[in-house]
């Protein structure tokens, strides 16, 4: 994963011609892959049965989407770049911000503030959220965490498996099972239109905002002290000690960051589904990992990058791959294709797009 | 603490003396009926109560749904007595106690939740499950094997009771889909004057078989079914398959599913082009208050189909005027999906076939001063299956061989409307052929 840099390429070739066999099946299976998609594509094209309207809007939507799993991915990779750790619980400090900013909301919505300052409440929601999302996880890596980082591996990532179901069922024990409903903001109701391409206002402000915090959190790892200790301890922990760093307040601080971004990622979902429920963190915590491989986890802008990726695959993928091919109800098989192209990015690049590029790995 | 060897062996002769009396005397007590069944009897020792087992989904999204059938079958308990005073009457003598199980919504639910009731050998019937997932193939085998009846109130997959597939021991208050399915289709082509509609469902039986008898009934009237799609449950982007289906602009859009996805669906149709101005419809299992919140003004305006309340053919004016003041009173609002008023048929069947075939211990048939009282498993589940005509306030229920109880069914649309559903703007009388 983290082997001395070395010219592109040559340390993934060895494996494979150690291996004629693997590879060949390798490759076969690839080209199926490729061969599916390019004949699938074509045949949904020849059929017409979207206009170019439809493929805006789908890429759009996949855009809105990946930019979700792109904020949460970068907490997945900041604590990977650091610590080396899977925090799986991420998907539930995402919930628990969410959920704690619900209550605000429908205050909010029943005194009518909500349509009167909507800007202003929308702030208010995304501070709340921000806020306790991040303290969840100070909190989750004080007493999950620490107490094992010197233990093997495996020990921490039992405990994040451990400790993403508590927070799961915690919150089900205090706000009940059932779906919530997210009160509405007007202004953010309607579409805009961008460039002749009509916009969902929720969508449009969801990819913005996630433009803004990605930007914000690049210049923070890229330019500030705690950004550099965070790549300094990333680096190696010991000399970063020795040089004067304090490595548990330099985690404290990776693990705020990227609870802080999952509690604005929770309010921008939000906006777009409308929806509260304790286990909301699972699928998209899910995804946002998966985003975070392939973009190469331990990179910023792969998180971002594998985010919009797999949103965009997710949502133009069944459509055009699949139509085509005359495979019945072929969103059922969404999951199939997003990873199906993930299987096959894997084989060609290891370690995602962004994998081996060490400048950027907090 | 010393106790001599003498005094030891003495304990042990009468723990084994009493072992072996508690032995004798159960199998002389025991009656030639419960020998003679195959499944043996039930036995409900004096001055202990009956169990009823249920089996509904009582946690996750769809706990509105299960927990409104649970009081149903409270209530029913409530009324042996001939009063709703908050109390359990009695049958022959003994208290209704209950063995609360949850279905999950889901096949492992079902499994965990019947093999928690098939283990407890107190449980007379179950009541469940709430969804039909939990039931096809899962809780309908593992509670048949053991020869233990289940009712359900709210299944209404068309498989549960195809002759094929149909369990022995498994029967259903609620209506068959080849009901609901063939009443939507109907609505839909001649009351709305659809000619193309799309459905969607969720890969559940439910959902699956309702949208497949609602597509085949709509092809049959002369309409075409532009798309069917399917959405993993969980998910909460449904824009790409709303899109595909968008392109074929079908007048309808028919999505039989539950309540969180069917909100997310419904909110996020009305900004798909090519919907905008489809008519939306769903069923049953969106009939309840957790979905009219969460999908908040977007279902302004859709439809939704269920069993028709006030085309019950049973006593209205008890259901009015008894069962529902004390639904409120009792749990505090208003019943939030429409099972209940089936659980609470089935419950009561249950417990007239449960009076029918009670014997006391000379194999009599049982009564109040019985004491000790035996229900005969298969012979039980023979008198469910033989009902005929029993008043519910569903209507008259009669059971056919395959376990639909609900053989004939009037299907209601109500409309939303500000939030709220309305009262039924359509309903048809339906009739199950073969």
């Amino acid at each position: 994963m983290n082997a001395a840099p070395s010219p592109s390429g040559s340390t993934r070739r060895i494996p494979f011609e150690r291996l004629p066999v693997r590879r060949i099946i390798l490759v076969a299976l690839s080209l199926a892959i490729i061969y599916g998609v390019v004949a699938g594509s074509a045949a949904t094209l020849r059929l017409g049965q979207f206009t170019g309207a439809n493929w805006r809007q789908l890429v759009i939507n996949g855009v809105a989407r990946g930019s979700v799993y792109a904020l949460i991915a970068i907490g997945y990779t900041l604590v990977y770049g650091v610590l080396f750790m899977i925090n799986f619980a991420h998907g539930e400090v995402f919930t628990s911000g969410t959920y704690a900013a619900y209550f605000v909301a429908v205050g909010f919505a029943g005194s009518g503030f909500l349509n009167t300052h909507p800007l202003v409440s929308i702030a208010i929601l995304l501070v709340i959220s921000m806020t306790v999302s991040m303290v969840v996880a100070i909190v989750l890596e004080r007493l999950a965490y620490r107490p094992l980082r010197g233990a093997p591996r495996l020990v921490p990532l039992i405990t994040a498996i451990g400790a993403s179901l508590f927070l799961q069922y915690t919150m089900r024990g205090l706000f009940g099972a059932n779906v919530r409903s997210y009160p509405e903001i007007d202004v953010l109701q309607g579409t805009w239109n961008i460039f002749g391409t009509e916009i969902l206002r929720k969508q449009a402000i969801v990819i913005v905002s996630a433009l803004v915090l990605w930007i914000v959190l690049y210049l923070v790892v890229a330019k500030t002290r705690t950004g550099r200790s965070m790549r300094a301890v990333g680096e190696d922990r010991e000399i970063a000690a020795l040089m004067g760093i304090d490595v548990d307040r330099t985690i404290v601080a990776t693990f705020a960051i990227g609870g802080a971004l999952a509690g604005a990622a929770g309010i921008l979902f939000v906006f777009v589904f409308n929806q509260v429920i304790f286990i909301m963190g699972f699928l998209p915590g899910l995804k946002a990992f998966t985003a975070a491989v392939l973009g190469g986890i331990g990179s910023i802008s792969g998180a971002a990058v594998g985010g919009l990726v797999l949103g965009i695959l997710e949502a133009v993928g069944p459509n055009l791959f699949l139509t085509g091919a005359a495979v019945p109800s072929p969103n059922q098989l969404q999951p199939v294709v997003a990873f199906g192209i993930l299987v096959l990015v894997l084989i060609f690049l290891p370690g995602g797009f962004f994998g081996a590029a060490g400048d950027e790995r907090a | 603490m010393k106790r001599s060897r003498t005094g030891k062996l003495l304990l042990v002769v009468a723990a084994f003396a009493m072992i072996a009396a508690a032995c004798g005397g159960g199998s002389t007590a025991t009656p030639d009926k419960c020998t003679s069944d195959p499944f043996g009897c039930v036995e409900v020792k004096a001055g202990t109560p009956i169990t009823v087992g249920t089996l509904l989904v009582i946690s996750g999204p769809n706990a509105a749904l299960g927990q409104d059938s649970q009081n149903g079958v409270v209530l029913a308990a409530d009324y042996l007595d001939g009063t709703f005073d908050a109390k359990s009457g009695q049958i022959d003598g003994h208290d209704i106690s209950f063995d609360n199980q949850d279905d999950g919504c889901s096949a492992e639910g079902g499994q965990t939740g019947a093999q928690a009731l098939a283990s407890n050998p107190d449980v007379v019937g179950v009541i469940g499950t709430s969804c039909s997932s939990a039931a096809q193939g899962v809780a309908d085998k593992i509670l048949s094997d053991k020869g233990i009846v289940l009712i359900s109130p709210s299944n209404t997959g068309p498989a549960l009771t195809s002759p094929s597939q149909h369990q022995p021991f498994y029967l259903r208050t609620a209506h068959n889909d080849k009901l609901q399915g063939a009443a939507v289709a109907d609505f839909a082509y001649n009351e709305l004057g659809a000619r193309t509609a799309a459905t969607i469902h969720d890969g559940s039986p439910y959902a699956d078989g309702l949208q497949q008898v609602f597509a085949d009934t709509f092809q049959q009237l002369g309409g075409t079914i532009t798309a069917q799609e399917a959405i993993q449950v969980g998910e909460t982007d449904f824009t790409s398959v709303l899109t595909s289906i968008g392109t074929s602009t079908p007048d309808v859009l028919y999505y039989p599913i539950f309540a969180a996805e069917g909100a997310l669906i419904t909110q996020q149709a009305r900004q798909t082009a090519g919907l905008e101005n489809a008519t939306l419809i769903g069923s049953d299992g969106m009939t309840s208050t957790d979905f009219l919140n969460a999908a908040g003004s977007a279902a302004d305006g859709m439809y939704l189909s269920g069993p028709d309340l006030t085309a019950f053919g049973g006593d209205q004016s008890f259901y009015t005027n008894d069962f529902l003041p004390a639904y409120r009173a009792q749990f505090g609002a208003d019943p939030a999906a429409v099972f209940h008023a089936h659980a609470y048929d089935a419950t009561n069947m249950l417990f007239a076939a449960i009076k029918e075939v009670a014997i006391d211990s000379k194999g009599d048939p049982a009564t109040d001063s019985s004491g000790t009282i035996f229900v005969p498993r298969t012979a039980l589940k023979d008198a469910l299956f033989a009902t005929s005509n029993f008043p519910g306030i569903t209507g008259n229920l009669t059971c056919n061989a395959d376990g639909d109880c609900q053989t004939t069914a009037t299907i209601a649309m109500v409309q939303v409307e500000n939030g709220a559903m309305t009262a039924p703007v359509w309903s048809k009388q339906m009739t199950l052929g073969n």
